[in-house]
């Protein structure tokens, strides 16, 4: 049994500064198994696989491959042990292609030149093998996330790794995506590779799983075998209470209408077409209204267009009465809005300011945060630490903590709690929850229904149908930049959702009615 | 057991101390200098190596032998670098300071030549005048890149030549400007001279005051205003600026503004000086060469790190570094092998600053080396060296740390 173990991480423990990240963890991977990597934003997953990947050193612990102690400094040496891993955020290079991207640092070589053809054909056979479809000779700025994520996947399996860390992995992804990550990754197991597989979504865990390790705050709850537990109790060894996976709110009570758009179009960065047509529909005060359908339909540029972060080519957009159609962004939040962004780190947070800094982010300029041109420090201090204890956003050095220290799950929380918390009328929210562990998802779920209680009006945009049909009063069907159907969660079935969104089925009554 | 806890105790304060920002940017200062002045001394034993050991010395202690001159020299590349400073907090890469250095030095001059003010007012206003000339010269390029997303250094690089040769077409046909058969401006009115600090021989003076204030209100403005809030945060990440509504076009522009005024005021500075020698003044060669002090401000401001309060330091090391180079002529380098020697220094520290993470991580696998090579014997002082080694190893985690204790 015991020379079964591939890898063993014992008694590993990680302190940064004021927060013990790994307190004694004991981590063993089966040969071919998939060992899920459960915990709370901030628990310390991220860590313990990146010091197993050799990007941080472990301050106390061992660890084994095939019962025999390695010394894994860096990810050159993780590889040599063939230890690969997909990172939480993705690394890849922008300009690079993919053919170029899964060469990087192991290219072949003769005399001095790239054989690109030899890389070639070997990463065609992997993409082959495991159904890994990409496109080789595309930029990596101008593939999907999806794609990036198969990228990531095959710059493993070019570099022979047998083990293989998935940092959540799924995300990103959209349902379907995520269904043949699931297919892929048994394939792997089957083949004799072993996975971690570090998750939120406990379902996934239920799915694919043999085993799953838990951790909380740092500490190893326990390891336990998929096949004798439940969802119920992963989370509660994982948040130490029971959680509640549906939401429950009261019926909706919509008052007069907050956000009206009529006849917008939005142009597409990539190509010439719109990627948002014509499309038209109101959000009123005290309603979640969710944006639903699959990724890339054209709600990363209704949201742009909404927040003002691109200019439409056409209609009107009016918040609380007023056009805003060309208003600047200042000018919309100053109006009432809110607006948490599809892509955390690139608009959501400046990582290299503290927490406090961030916190401020969309009211430094208010008279309670500045003084004449001069930072108000201590108020910024005494807001952050309200936010923070409200929210439970964890982190090793409180206010004054880099944000880009802080974990995935704690960066997100971060966001929703400024926005929130600041004075508005309308929330955008793309993907809220994304990333969240269960205990946070269900507690930003209740702020939003609150929000909506509290007489404000909810756009959500999300990808998840389950969060879709629970949050929502009302379900607006993107499907190629147009909305093509309104749902009322109540009496709709996930089934018909998903025919509307895969453009099966659509109804223009509705549309009808805004012209 | 109890000496275990001791020894995490004491390692958890070096980790306070060697973490924090200001400690971990000085220690990569005293490396990036250290490195250039090994590059500096192989160049000189490659030029004349018996002369090397002395040669180096006197880089190295001439400046002590002359304060004055390292301070009057030093004010105006801190000027310059300020103003490659200031504008690389917004992510701007402002190239342009010498144009705006050499237009701030024409401004001044002009006002110099033809104002007549009474003394005590005079120098204040060619001072001003100084400051306006740059800040026009940062502000164009800044206009290019807010309206128009020019990038900014192909326009100040172009400004740079433009500035230049106007600068010197303006002197050469502007009569009363210029003494045409010693191919040199004329020399100043005594009343346009700043005021000396009445040190012998020495052309230092008031404006390294006026320079460190001007450093120490930038350090507040950068670090306590909202508009320094805006500057980094748009430095830092352009995208999340914008999404959090402020105004970038604004931003750029005055940034680029303010980073030409202060280089204009090294420009004013330099040539404002007062003379040692009653009835002369600094003068200035039109033969079309782009002003070197503007190139040296982006090693200073390499050098500090961008931070104002560093950039006080770093141009001052960088002046004493030239002047001790005129020294080591008494050893007999040429002149244009010592100018190598400097440049290689300052250039080589500069770039080391600029390389700290893959420094840091150099110096990490030498620790770790050392660690090695004590072997098991070691076991209890390897295991307290290594948070130590690791603060110099963790390239995101050392930033973080830096970053965390400001
Ligand atoms: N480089 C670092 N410097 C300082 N603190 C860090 C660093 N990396 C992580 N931490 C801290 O260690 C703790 C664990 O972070 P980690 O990223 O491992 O969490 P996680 O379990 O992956 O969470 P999530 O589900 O949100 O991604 C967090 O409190 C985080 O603030
Ligand atoms: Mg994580």
């Amino acid at each position: 049994m015991e020379d079964n173990y591939i890898i063993e991480m014992l008694n590993i423990t990680k302190v940064f500064p004021g927060i013990v990240a790994n307190d004694n963890v004991t981590l063993r991977l089966k040969k071919g198994e998939i060992h899920a990597l459960l915990g709370e934003n901030g628990a310390g997953k991220s860590t313990l696989m990146s010091i197993l990947f050799g990007l941080y050193q472990a301050d106390s612990g061992e660890i084994r491959k095939n019962g025999k102690v390695v010394k894994i400094n860096n990810p050159n040496d993780a590889n040599a042990l063939g230890i690969g891993m997909v990172h939480q955020h993705f690394k890849l290079v922008e300009i690079f292609t993919v053919l170029e991207n899964i060469m990087l640092g192991d290219e072949p070589t003769k005399l001095g030149f790239l054989q690109r053809k030899q890389a070639r054909e070997r990463i065609m056979k992997f993409s082959q093998q495991y159904g890994l479809e990409v496109n080789l000779d595309a930029l990596i700025e101008d593939i999907s996330v999806g794609m990036q994520q198969r990228v990531e996947i095959l710059k493993m399996l070019y570099r022979d790794n047998e083990i293989l860390i998935f940092d959540e992995p799924t995300a990103v992804l959209t349902p379907q995506e995520i269904d043949d990550l699931m297919e892929i990754m048994r394939e792997f197991a089957r083949s004799g590779k072993s996975i971690i597989f570090i998750t939120h979504k406990l379902n996934e865990i239920m799915a694919v799983a043999d085993r799953c390790t838990v951790l909380r705050k740092g500490k190893c709850v326990g390891t336990v075998n998929i096949k004798d537990t439940t969802k119920e109790e992963l989370s509660r060894m994982m948040v130490g209470r029971d959680v509640s996976f549906s939401v429950n709110k009261a019926d909706a009570n919509p008052g007069e209408v907050v956000l009206s758009v009529r006849n917008l179009s939005v142009p597409s960065s990539i190509h010439k077409t719109n990627a948002v047509r014509n499309v038209s529909f109101d959000v009123r005060a005290g309603e979640i209204v969710c944006i639903a359908g699959i990724d890339g339909n054209g709600q990363t540029e209704l949201v742009y267009a909404l927040t003002g972060l691109e200019r439409p080519s056409g209609g009107t957009i009016t918040l609380c009465g007023r056009d805003i159609t060309r208003a600047s962004i200042r000018n919309r939040s100053k109006t009432g809005m809110s607006h948490i962004p599809e892509d955390r780190q690139k608009h959501g947070l400046i990582l290299d300011y503290t927490l406090e800094e961030n916190l401020v982010l969309q009211r430094y300029w208010q008279p309670e945060f500045q003084n004449k041109g001069f930072i108000r420090f201590d108020a910024m201090r005494s807001y952050a630490t309200r936010l923070i204890d409200q929210y439970d956003i964890r982190s090793g050095q409180g206010p004054v903590t880099i944000v880009r220290s802080m974990s995935g799950g704690n960066q997100q929380k971060a966001i929703v709690a400024r926005e929130l918390d600041k004075d508005h009328k309308l929330l955008v929210a793309v993907q809220p929850t994304r990333g969240l562990d269960v205990g946070a998802i269900e507690y930003i779920h209740r702020q939003l229904v609150s929000d909506r209680d509290a007489g404000k009006a909810v756009l959500i945009v999300s990808f998840e149908l389950d969060e879709v049909m629970d949050i929502s009063d009302r379900i607006l069907v993107m499907y190629e930049g147009e909305i093509v159907g309104e749902l009322d969660p109540k009496t709709t079935t996930v089934q018909e959702l998903g025919l509307y969104m895969s453009g099966a089925k659509r109804s223009t009554v509705k549309e009808m009615s805004y012209a | 057991m109890h000496n275990e806890s001791l020894s995490k105790k004491n390692v958890f304060h070096l980790k306070k101390i060697t973490g924090s920002k200001a400690f971990s940017t000085f220690t990569a200062a005293l490396l990036a200098i250290l490195l250039g002045l090994v590059f500096g001394f192989i160049v000189m034993l490659i030029a004349s190596p018996p002369n090397a050991v002395p040669g180096i010395f006197a880089v190295l202690t001439g400046g002590f032998r002359r304060i004055a001159d390292v301070i009057y020299y030093a004010t105006p590349i801190m000027m310059t670098g300020l103003a490659v400073g200031f504008a690389f907090k917004m992510g701007l890469f402002n190239i342009g300071a010498s144009g705006q250095y050499t237009m701030g030095m024409f401004f001044a001059m002009y006002a110099g030549f033809f104002f007549n003010l009474p003394r005590g007012l005079h120098w204040i206003v060619c001072v001003a005048m100084g400051m306006l000339g740059g800040l026009l010269w940062g502000l164009i390029p800044g206009v290019f890149k807010a309206l128009l997303n020019v990038n900014e250094v192909i326009t100040s690089i172009m400004f740079n030549y433009i500035g230049m040769f106007l600068v010197d077409m303006w002197i050469q046909t502007t009569p009363g400007m210029y003494v045409a058969d010693k191919a040199r401006t004329a020399y100043l009115p005594a009343s346009a001279q700043m005021p000396s600090l009445g040190i012998p021989n020495s052309g230092v003076n008031i404006s390294i005051f006026i320079a460190i204030a001007i450093a120490i209100l930038l350090f507040i403005v950068l670090s306590k205003t909202t508009f320094g809030y805006e500057l980094k945060a748009t430095g830092y990440n352009r995208h999340a600026s914008t999404y959090a509504g402020m105004n970038g076009k604004r931003n750029i522009i005055l940034t680029m503004a303010i980073a030409g005024a202060l280089a204009g005021l090294g420009g004013a500075f330099a040539f404002l000086a007062p003379s040692s020698i009653p009835g002369s003044s600094v003068t200035y060669e039109p033969i079309n060469v782009i002003a070197p002090n503007g190139f040296n401000g982006i090693a200073v401001a390499l050098l500090g790190n961008s931070s104002p309060i560093g950039i006080i330091f770093s141009s001052v090391f960088i002046s004493h570094i030239q002047r001790g180079g005129t020294q080591a002529r008494l050893f007999g380098y040429e002149y244009e092998i010592i100018d190598v020697v400097i440049s290689v220094i300052i250039y080589f520290s500069a770039f080391v600053m600029l390389m700290q993470e893959v420094a840091k991580k150099a110096l990490r696998q030498l620790l770790d080396s050392l660690k090695r090579s004590f072997g098991k014997k070691g076991a209890e002082k390897a295991s307290d060296a290594q948070p130590a080694a690791e603060i110099m190893a963790e390239p995101e985690l050392s930033e973080v740390e830096k970053e965390g204790q400001k």
